[in-house]
């Protein structure tokens, strides 16, 4: 039981912590709500514009979202490539230049489409 | 060199990989990735031809590629791709019927304002943009990258020996086609409905898979079915877990076969998505999904199959009844077709359920020629049309046999196929599913598939007797005449149902000797 003791002060030292901030911030803070104050992360940007009635409203954060998740798990792949790279040998390297390629061929249809343009 | 990694024993072996013998796949992949490429670069004008000649083109290479492949049988990439004799018969039915699909979806004639594929998919339904992009003539190619990719998935699904990599390649198939459901160019919000559907309940499906192969893995240490095959034998005891990894990986598997109680998305998204697109998903999803669904049983499960099978007497009893029964109330033909399709699913469980060679060749029977004769009937679905389009209410077909003869006696040949009846690839279809359930003691069964077949025949003939025994009326839908592509659609769909039903030795013969699967 001893060698478990510091865990639970740990424990109860956090806990204990975030409820004090929580609590103070709310009893000394200023208040002043107001609609950019209640959308999500409080950074004023609508993440969804919804126009009246339903209409088109701009992806923009969902696609460099996606092409972001696309590069990374290109990343992803490579370090350990990397780090084992001589044991694999030139079959390792064919078979990342296969999948390197993959990722270059969504890379330029993604260009050509304008996927990379903001405007 | 660091010492440490020269101490640390070898991270990793080079395995030695086959790739003549999966180069079906590669090629298709390969095409694919150039078809992405075409996408990219090549003018507006000119990307439907390319990409016509090379999605035929990719099909033509792989099925001949497959011819000069049947007699091979081994298992490469570490274990994790079985080509086996069902691998490969399955994969050549996919390519004939995913050909047959691709001609659906390229078809331009009966529709007055293009292929039917929505112009842009991103536009708002019903709203200027849509609109404007329809008058201006556009139309989308990316439905042929997205069919190669599901394509691939398909062909790499059916011979996947191992858990992670079939998982892989049942989302490979899936995702284009969660897609493509909803792209229609016709009654777009039922078609975004159906591919929203699909698209949940699919990532549902796959979420049981997954779980069903993490609790595999924690009993058998691999998900090599080879592997799990001898953990199963070499620990006999029961095990709570083995069963729930079983049931769950089952789950996942039968939602894509469209099995009662996971057939829910099917009338759905069979209604709403383009009839191309679902041909292709009644057809070659339906074969790739039972490749899968028996291999996994037969392979990695085979030794505790006593503990399995009853659950898939429940399961094909509850499919066959309730897809049947549900399909003679229905009133618009492609939720008809749906509903049929979950009844032919169960009746497909039934020569699963019959664990032996003679139940897997029953099986790959039934597959390929139910897969014929859907594709041919969902091709009678898309011409039949009004001034709103397709015309799927059945209202609309009163008479229509009496209007055009040829389309109502292809259409009612087809129906008579799936009901099973003599001189068609439905009959000994049928014949071989049961006799393989009947010579494994499953007599029972049968006794309730036959029942369960003659209710379906009501259905079937419902649809042949409004079109042929009642008079025309204004509403009734008129049959467009297609271009050749749709027309050698509903050819090849009622010549293999009529050949097949009349001689079916050759094809009987490819099933058996495809043999077992490998291990």
């Amino acid at each position: 039981m001893n060698v478990y003791t510091p865990i639970l002060i740990l424990g109860i030292l956090a806990f204990g912590f975030a409820a004090f901030s929580v609590l103070t911030a709310s009893l000394t803070g200023p208040k002043r709500y107001n609609r950019a104050k209640v959308d999500a992360y409080e950074c004023g940007i609508d993440p969804t514009p919804q126009p009246e009635g339903g209409g088109r409203f701009p992806v923009k954060y969902y696609l460099t979202a996606m092409l972001f998740i696309v590069f990374d798990i290109e990343i992803v792949f490579l370090y350990p490539w990397a780090v084992a790279f001589d044991r694999l040998a030139f079959f390792g390297f064919c078979e990342m230049v296969v999948f390197i390629i993959t990722v270059l061929v969504v890379y330029a249809y993604v260009w050509r489409r304008r996927g990379l343009e903001w405007d | 060199m660091n010492p440490i990694m020269a101490s640390a024993p070898a991270l990793f072996t080079i395995r030695s990989v086959d790739y003549r013998a999966i180069s079906p796949v590669l090629i298709i992949l390969a095409v694919a990735l150039v078809s992405v490429f075409v996408e990219a670069f090549v003018g507006r004008s000119a990307r439907r031809p390319v990409q016509l000649v090379l999605v035929f083109g990719a099909f033509l290479a792989t099925f001949i590629d497959l011819i000069t492949l049947h007699a091979t049988r081994l298992v490469t990439a570490a274990g994790s791709v079985a080509v086996d004799g069902p691998a490969l018969v399955m994969q050549g039915a996919i390519i004939l019927l995913a050909a047959l699909a691709a001609m659906l979806m390229a078809e331009r004639m009966v529709d007055p304002s293009g292929d039917p594929f929505a112009a842009r998919a991103s536009s708002l339904p019903g709203s200027v943009d849509e609109a404007e992009f329809s008058a201006r003539g556009y139309f989308q190619t990316e439905v042929w990258p997205l069919l190669l990719f599901s394509v691939a998935g398909m062909m790499l699904f059916v011979s996947a020996n191992d858990l992670l990599l079939m998982f892989v390649a049942l989302e490979v198939m899936s995702l284009p086609i969660y897609l493509m459901a909803g792209m229609a160019r016709r009654r777009r919000l039922l078609s975004q409905e159906a591919s929203l559907k699909y698209f949940l309940l699919g990532a549902f499906a796959s979420a049981f898979f997954l779980y069903g192969m993490a609790l595999t893995f924690g009993f058998a240490g691999s998900v090599n079915l080879g592997s799990i095959a001898d953990a199963v034998s070499a620990k006999p005891s029961q095990s709570g877990l083995l069963l729930l990894a079983v049931a769950m990986l089952s789950i996942g598997l039968l939602f894509k076969v469209a099995a009662v109680p996971f057939h829910q998305w099917t009338p759905d998204a069979y209604q709403g998505a383009p009839t191309a697109v679902t041909a292709l998903m009644a057809t070659t999803v339906k074969i790739a999904a039972f490749g899968a669904l028996m291999r996994v049983l037969y392979v990695a499960f085979g030794g505790i199959r006593w503990d399995w099978t009853p659950m898939l007497w429940i399961v094909a009893i509850l499919t066959m009844v309730v897809g049947s029964v549900i399909a003679v109330t229905q009133s618009d033909i492609k939720r008809m077709l749906a509903y049929s399709s979950v009844a032919q699913a169960g009746f497909i469980l039934v020569g699963v359920i019959a664990v032996s060679g003679k139940g897997l060749a029953s099986v790959l029977f039934y597959v390929i020629a139910y897969g014929f004769a859907t594709i041919g009937a969902f091709a009678v679905v898309s011409v039949v049309r009004d001034a709103s389009g397709e015309a799927t209410h059945l209202s609309k077909w009163a008479g229509l046999g009496k209007k055009s003869p040829v389309t109502g006696a292809v259409l009612s040949l087809l129906m008579l196929s799936f009901a099973g009846i003599p001189l068609t690839s439905g009959f000994i279809g049928k014949f071989a599913v049961f006799s393989a359930a009947i010579a494994n003691g499953a007599t029972w069964l049968v006794i309730v598939a036959v029942i369960a077949s003659v209710v379906s025949a009501f259905f079937y003939a419902r649809v042949i007797v409004l079109m042929f025994f009642s008079e025309p009326t204004e509403a009734t839908a008129s049959v467009v005449v297609p271009s050749a592509f749709t027309t050698i659609v509903i050819a090849a769909g009622a010549t293999v149902t009529v050949v097949v039903g009349i001689a079916p030795q050759p094809l009987l013969d490819l099933v058996n000797n495809a043999g077992l699967f490998l291990r």
